[in-house]
């Protein structure tokens, strides 16, 4: 649990299971539906910041919406004022987040545990009113928001909404392999270090401050990241689209993949996308059953309930425990 | 051989084009209409629009449809949250195929997917926003809003202030987003060249606590007009502040905070005296309508249907005007194709919907996509609202 994923034969067989069927995906199943993975990974992105954020490093936020808003304005920025492709604008917005979520990390040094999530919470509730703010007006396109035209499709003959569910893939697939490689470093095995005791960690050597804030730019990069991919899908930004609700989703997204993980936030931007659909579907079958939330809050404790520690916890822990059989 | 084959293909084209263009979301026997609304999040309160219509609709099913037809109102929840909203409406129009949409609710949300309902030619009709944005027949032939438009009714108040003050000076509240400068830049539009009567202007943000230091600061400036933009909670404030200094401008409220339940008895009926305001819907708690036929339409609809709804709730009778006239328009159309049902919704001759204010009718064209354009002036006699002058049509 406390370790980075290992790669076993085991994994690596899955991971490209998963690709292989990732990449069909587009091919089975209707246009929209590919719109929705795009967007299950646009929030998969973001929930693989907050997993290295809060699950390696151990610093809480519930106020990822408001990077996941830098990284989606700052791309329909660059669009639409400064002219750039969806793919520059992307590289762009991921800097910028990541300076953000840097220079947040500074105060954020001094707050620990509940106080840090307050601080944060602080961040997500002010960013839809920031954006809708006069001063701002001619950049965000205030309340009215910006509209942002799907990126052109990378090769002639694919629809649009193909071609960015590949490039969301693409991205999602690289920032897991670039967030491994950084956990089995030693800044990744520092992280962990200040996770579980900070005091050991800083006798050993370890730069608090510096590893703090760069592990808080990180995640806040990623954010960024998801949040131009779920814009590019959208086709629009708009302040209201970034309220405190997002956070939340990332979150539980995150706790439900399993946050100390890496391939729990494909799950956890599944659930996130489908779940809350499908039980708006259940609802309209069988109008005798609860509100689609309220359908949505059993799934939610239910799976809490049976899965505690997230998807990918339980098949780590399935995993272990039929090879301990085995062993025997 | 060839040849032949091609023009015995466009001749049974060209036999069978003037026909009909092909129908979507249609079968003999039902039609998918689709809807979204906040039924959660911050602007639930507006939820109640879209149960009004799934209830009107179940009314008609049971009494046959429409020409033979069951309509099958597919009503989704967007939370008010505009990317929720394209996500919906994808669902609606791609995995769905309903025929149209009908009176997506919130500017913000219609905005996120005005753009793709028109790339994808799916009529998007009757929407539930006053933004002036949604008539732009030449830009965006398949959008089309319904009320009476923010900027439209403050153009009425600008100009019923001319006529009727001497000397006007004019001191303006307003709120700071989207709506507030809609009436605001209608009202400057009304005055015209006359736009330096105008001696205070000032802003409120929604997260305020109270209005009160800008009313004192509008009634310092000695203004004797004062156009209120205001939401109900800031109006009933407003109107309250103005009775405790003694200020007695003219008063024009924005429609938006009509309501006497809300609005007028918070404040305090007898400061409310004289207030103006400009209507198009009958408020369902004023008593002068209780005997009119629409409004007994609509009472028995909703004690038959929705027996449980406040009536006090105006936007139960704003639904129900639009629940009709999409009624009525189905009724009359012949083709239930895309494009038919998009000239159907541009061709509304002098439609009287239940309630509606007696003499504000429905009207469009191919080049004006405003349903309702038309207004008449009221003054609070301390118990209700006192219709006065003629309907003020704006299209005229």
């Amino acid at each position: 649990m406390a370790r980075p994923n290992r790669i076993t034969p085991g994994l690596l067989i899955g991971f490209l299971i998963a690709l292989a069927v990732s990449i069909a995906i587009p091919y089975v199943v209707s246009d929209f539906v590919t719109y929705q993975f795009t967007l299950a990974m646009a929030y998969a992105v973001a929930m693989l910041g907050l997993n290295v954020l809060t699950g390696y490093n151990g610093q809480f936020s519930i106020g990822h919406s408001a990077f996941f808003a830098v990284g989606a304005y700052m791309a329909a920025i660059m669009i639409e004022h400064f002219g750039l492709s969806a793919y520059s604008a992307l590289a762009v917005a991921a800097v910028v987040s990541f300076f953000a979520g840097f220079l947040f990390g500074f105060p954020a040094l001094r707050l620990e545990g509940l106080y840090l999530a307050l601080a944060t919470f602080a961040l997500a509730v002010a960013t839809p009113q920031l954006l809708k703010f006069d001063a701002f007006e001619h950049w965000t396109g205030g309340v009215q928001g910006i509209f942002v035209p799907k990126p052109e499709p990378m090769i002639a003959g694919w629809s649009a909404d193909h071609s960015l569910y590949y490039f969301a893939l693409a991205v999602l697939a690289g920032l897991m392999v670039i967030t491994w490689c950084i956990l089995h470093s030693r800044s990744g095995r520092a992280m962990m270090a200040i996770r579980d005791n900070p005091i050991a960690a800083k006798t050993m050597g370890v730069n608090l401050p510096l590893v703090k804030t760069t592990t808080f730019g990180i995640s806040a990069m990623f954010a960024g990241i998801g949040g131009a991919l779920f814009t590019y899908a959208s086709e629009f930004v708009s302040p209201d689209a970034f309220n405190f609700f997002i956070a939340v989703y990332i979150l539980v997204g995150s706790v439900v993949g399993g946050i100390v993980s890496i391939p729990g936030a494909i799950f956890g931007g599944l659930f996130i996308v489908f779940a809350p659909n499908y039980a708006q579907d259940l609802r309209l079958a069988y109008p005798i059953l609860p509100p689609p939330w309220a359908i949505f809050g059993i799934f939610l404790i239910l799976l809490i309930y049976f899965v505690p520690f997230g998807v990918w916890g339980s098949i780590e822990r399935i995993y272990a425990w039929t090879k301990r059989k085995k062993d025997r | 051989m060839r040849l032949r084959y091609v023009t015995a293909a466009l001749a049974a084209g060209l036999l069978t084009a003037p026909a009909q263009a092909q129908m979507v979301g249609v079968t003999d026997t039902a039609i998918k209409i689709g809807h979204t609304n906040p039924y959660s999040g911050p602007a639930s309160a507006y939820g109640v629009i879209g149960k009004l219509h799934q209830a009107y609709y179940a009314m008609v099913n049971r009494n046959g449809g429409i020409k033979g037809r069951q309509v099958e109102l597919i009503s989704l929840d967007d939370g008010y949250s505009p990317p929720r909203t394209v996500e919906q409406v994808r669902k609606l129009v791609e995995q769905e195929e309903v025929a149209f949409l009908f009176q997506p609710l919130g500017t913000p949300t219609n905005s996120a997917i005005h753009r793709y309902v028109n790339s994808k030619k799916v009529p998007h009709l009757f929407l539930s926003t006053g933004a002036s944005k949604w008539g732009q027949p030449e830009k965006f032939p398949w959008t089309m809003g319904f009320q009476p438009t923010y900027d439209v009714e403050g153009e009425i108040y600008a100009k019923f202030a001319l006529e009727s003050v001497e000397d006007p000076k004019i001191a303006i509240l307003f709120q700071n987003d989207d709506y507030g400068k809609d009436y605001r830049d209608g009202f400057l539009r009304g005055l015209g060249d006359k736009q330096d009567l105008v001696v205070k202007m000032l802003p409120y943000e929604v997260t305020d606590p109270t209005v009160d230091a800008q009313v004192l600061e509008l009634a310092a400036s000695g203004a004797n007009v004062f156009f209120n933009i205001t939401i109900p909670k800031f109006a009933a404030q407003a109107i309250k502040k103005t009775c405790e200094i003694g200020w007695e401008p003219l008063h024009l409220l924005n429609n938006v905070s009509s309501s006497v339940s809300s609005v007028l008895k918070p404040a305090g009926l007898e400061c409310s005296k004289g207030v103006i305001t400009a209507q198009y819907v009958k408020d369902p708690t004023d008593p002068q309508w209780q005997d009119h036929e629409g409004y007994q339409e609509w009472l028995s609809f909703m004690k038959a249907e929705m027996p449980e709804a406040d009536l006090g709730d105006a936007n139960y009778a704003f639904a129900y005007n639009v629940s009709v006239l999409l009624h009525r328009m189905l009724e009359q159309c012949e083709d239930w194709s895309r494009p038919g049902i998009m000239a159907c919704a541009a061709n509304l001759q002098d439609i009287e919907l239940p309630m509606l204010l007696p003499g504000i009718l429905v009207n469009t064209s191919p080049t004006d996509f405003y349903p309702i354009q038309a207004e008449q002036l009221s003054r609070f006699d301390g118990e209700k609202w006192e219709l006065f002058g003629d309907v003020i049509d704006a299209s005229k």
